[in-house]
């Protein structure tokens, strides 16, 4: 019974629940359902299948990278929805665990039906999220994220569409990026990795959303990402200078920002953008890199994000101009955050190190000259924009006199919890590495590579600080591709829109005449001027629909 | 855009002591056997002066090319 048991349907199931238990009972709920498909992704073998509309279906698929992903996945939702309890609101709590089941569906599915279905639920589900703070500007770019998102589902079911047209099959598996279907699945699937020219989604909606959705949100969507690029588009080129664009973008945005959890934002891109060169590489260790480094990336994230959650808690600002000298009164949290930091900038005995290390030695190994001395670069940047920038404008710096107190003991368990999956990978990496794809050969603590990663880190670290009076945070934001459909886009929409209302409202009319004269009856509706338009539009739908079965009676 | 605050000074102690730690990670280097994939990442001290150097570009480039085409009032968009 329990091998056929899907995990993602049970947190969907359990997080549709939450409203109706008690609150007692839901604070409890709420962690143990990701623990208990955390077990269910190792216990469950998959392997049914059924056939929906003609079309082979096999929503539970699960291997060895499935597997990677969906733990990270549980042991995420899990510390999140404990970090949450007491903060989050019910219809949060439950947006949130449908989220993370959804990110289930897309990991351990087999078909890419199943795949699309988890991919426009995760969509709708972190929209919920974001518009859980209750702000203008939750509500504003909650709204520009769903259009993302929206897109990218169009273009994910063109693609699918395409494939099934061209193959009679929906299974997943390597797709070949010389036809449509191709092309418009890798674009689709790119929107949701925060891609260039896209990227912009994730430092708008992400940090409008509350202290504890956050840690949801940086979770999910771009990871599931990666999974369908290493499952579906390994060692597809045109990822490799992708992936670089990400890293360099997330690093430069990342230096420039002002507000700590666009900061952090920021850096999703650039990690991400380790993993897409990791799957535009494509050998098995590239590969293997990738993965790791998602699973590592979840968590110091995940305790990132919380890390700086528990400041927003605590006081209620975001911007590194209005924060600082915070060590004194939130010692869990920076020390908590410091981890983090360490992990995210790969310092030997965290997992950062074990894992990005798998995707350089890749590179180097390929011979591929210029993305390994970016790669090597960018390591030293992510310590530059994220393991020192976050906690030293937060933490240290200048003191701006504000005296919180640490939050209740939910969200020091939560930020402990994931320090000890940042360190433990670090200290015996022994277990991550056996659950990869493919064996692992490579030997990361070497004599020469803990020396050199500690000579790079640290010696950009020296640049950080000689350049200090130049890092001095501004009240400002930075301009990218979005500013297009952010201000010139919305003009032409806002003038495009009045022009349709002019065109709607003498189209609708002229139906309604002629809908008067065919139907008596419609008649009495002739001075309810809004009752037209839908009159209007439901007339010229039965046109279209009986053409269209019309024309397919003829044929 | 900026509000004028005094530089935040890095104490001597903490100078000293970085440098202490700088310096430990170049004079272990010749105990320990490189793999150079490159050529140029086999001299000495390779990915000390790289990993500043690409640090030191990173910042500069930010803020003195990006940031000034780019940067705008935090409330930009809610004008």
């Amino acid at each position: 019974m329990l091998e056929h048991a899907h995990p993602g349907l049970l947190l969907i199931a359990g997080g549709a629940l939450l409203p109706a238990l008690p609150a007692r009972l839901r604070a409890a709920a709420a962690p143990l359902l990701p623990a208990a498909a955390l077990a269910l992704v190792w216990l469950v073998s998959g392997g049914s299948s059924f056939s929906w509309l003609g079309l082979a279906l096999q929503p539970l698929e699960p291997d060895a990278l499935s597997r990677v992903f969906a733990s990270a996945f549980c042991l995420v939702a899990g510390l999140g929805s404990l970090f949450a309890i007491r903060h989050a609101s019910v219809r949060e709590l439950t947006a949130s665990l449908i989220y993370a089941g959804s990110a289930l569906l897309v990991v351990l599915a087999g078909d890419w039906l199943t795949l699309f279905v988890g991919w426009e639920l995760m969509a709708v589900s972190s929209t919920v999220v974001i518009w859980c703070a209750g702000t203008e500007a939750a509500r504003r770019a909650g709204m520009r994220y769903l259009a993302m998102h929206a897109l990218s589902g169009v273009l994910l079911l063109a693609g699918l569409s395409t494939l099934l047209v061209q193959t009679g099959s929906l299974a997943i598996g390597a797709v070949p990026t010389d036809g449509p279907a191709g092309w418009l699945l890798l674009a689709g699937v790119l929107i949701n990795a925060g891609a260039p020219p896209v990227s912009a989604w994730i430092p708008d909606a992400y940090p409008e959303a509350t202290a504890t959705g956050m840690v949801f949100l940086s979770a999910f969507t771009t990871k599931s990402a990666v999974y369908v690029l290493l499952r579906a588009f390994a060692g597809t080129e045109i990822l490799v200078p992708i992936g670089l664009w990400m890293i360099l973008y997330g690093i430069l945005y990342a230096l420039l920002e002002n507000d700590m959890r666009r900061i952090l934002a920021y850096s999703i891109v650039n990690q991400v953008g380790f993993m897409v060169v990791g799957a535009g590489i494509g050998t098995e260790l590239s590969v293997n890199g990738a993965a790791a480094h998602a699973f590592a990336h979840l968590l110091y994230k995940g305790l990132l994000i919380m890390s700086a959650g528990s400041v927003l808690i605590a006081v209620g600002k975001r911007g590194c101009t209005e924060l600082g000298g915070l060590w004194r009164s939130l010692p869990w949290t920076a020390a908590c955050g410091i981890v983090g930091a360490l992990a995210i900038s790969a310092f030997p005995l965290t997992s950062g190190f074990v894992t990005k290390s798998l995707i350089n030695s890749a590179a180097a190994k390929e011979h591929l000259t210029l993305t390994w001395f970016v790669l090597v670069a960018a390591s030293a940047g992510v310590f530059l924009h994220a393991g020192i920038k976050f906690p030293w404008f937060v933490f240290f710096h200048r003191d701006q006199g504000l005296r919180p107190s640490e939050g209740p003991w939910n969200l020091r368990a939560a930020m402990l919890g994931a320090a000890a999956l940042c360190i433990l990978p670090g200290l015996f990496p022994g277990p991550l590495h056996a659950i990869l794809p493919f064996p692992v050969e490579e030997r990361v603590y070497t004599g020469a590579h803990v020396v050199t990663q500690l000579q790079l880190l640290l010696f950009g670290g020296l640049a950080f600080f000689v350049l200090l009076p130049m890092l001095e945070r501004t009240r400002t934001i930075t301009l990218d591709w979005d500013w297009l459909w952010r201000r010139p886009g919305r003009a032409l929409a806002a003038f495009a829109a009045g022009g349709l209302d002019e065109l709607s409202g003498r189209t609708s009319a002229a139906v309604a005449r002629i809908a008067g004269r065919l139907v008596p009856d419609l008649g009495g509706l002739r001075g309810r001027r809004t009752a037209w338009p839908l009159w209007g539009s439901l007339l010229v739908l039965a046109a279209l629909l009986g053409g269209v079965l019309t024309w397919n009676l003829l044929q | 855009m900026s509000e004028k605050k005094p530089p935040v000074r890095i104490p001597r102690r903490a100078w000293i002591a970085g440098g202490a730690l700088l310096a430990a990670t170049l004079a272990a280097e010749p105990f320990v056997h490189l793999h150079p994939h490159f050529g140029i990442d086999g001299h000495f001290g390779f990915h000390a002066w790289y990993g500043f150097g690409a640090c030191a570009l990173m910042v500069l480039f930010a803020k003195l090319v990006a940031g000034r085409l780019l940067s705008r009032r935090d409330d930009y968009y809610d004008a």
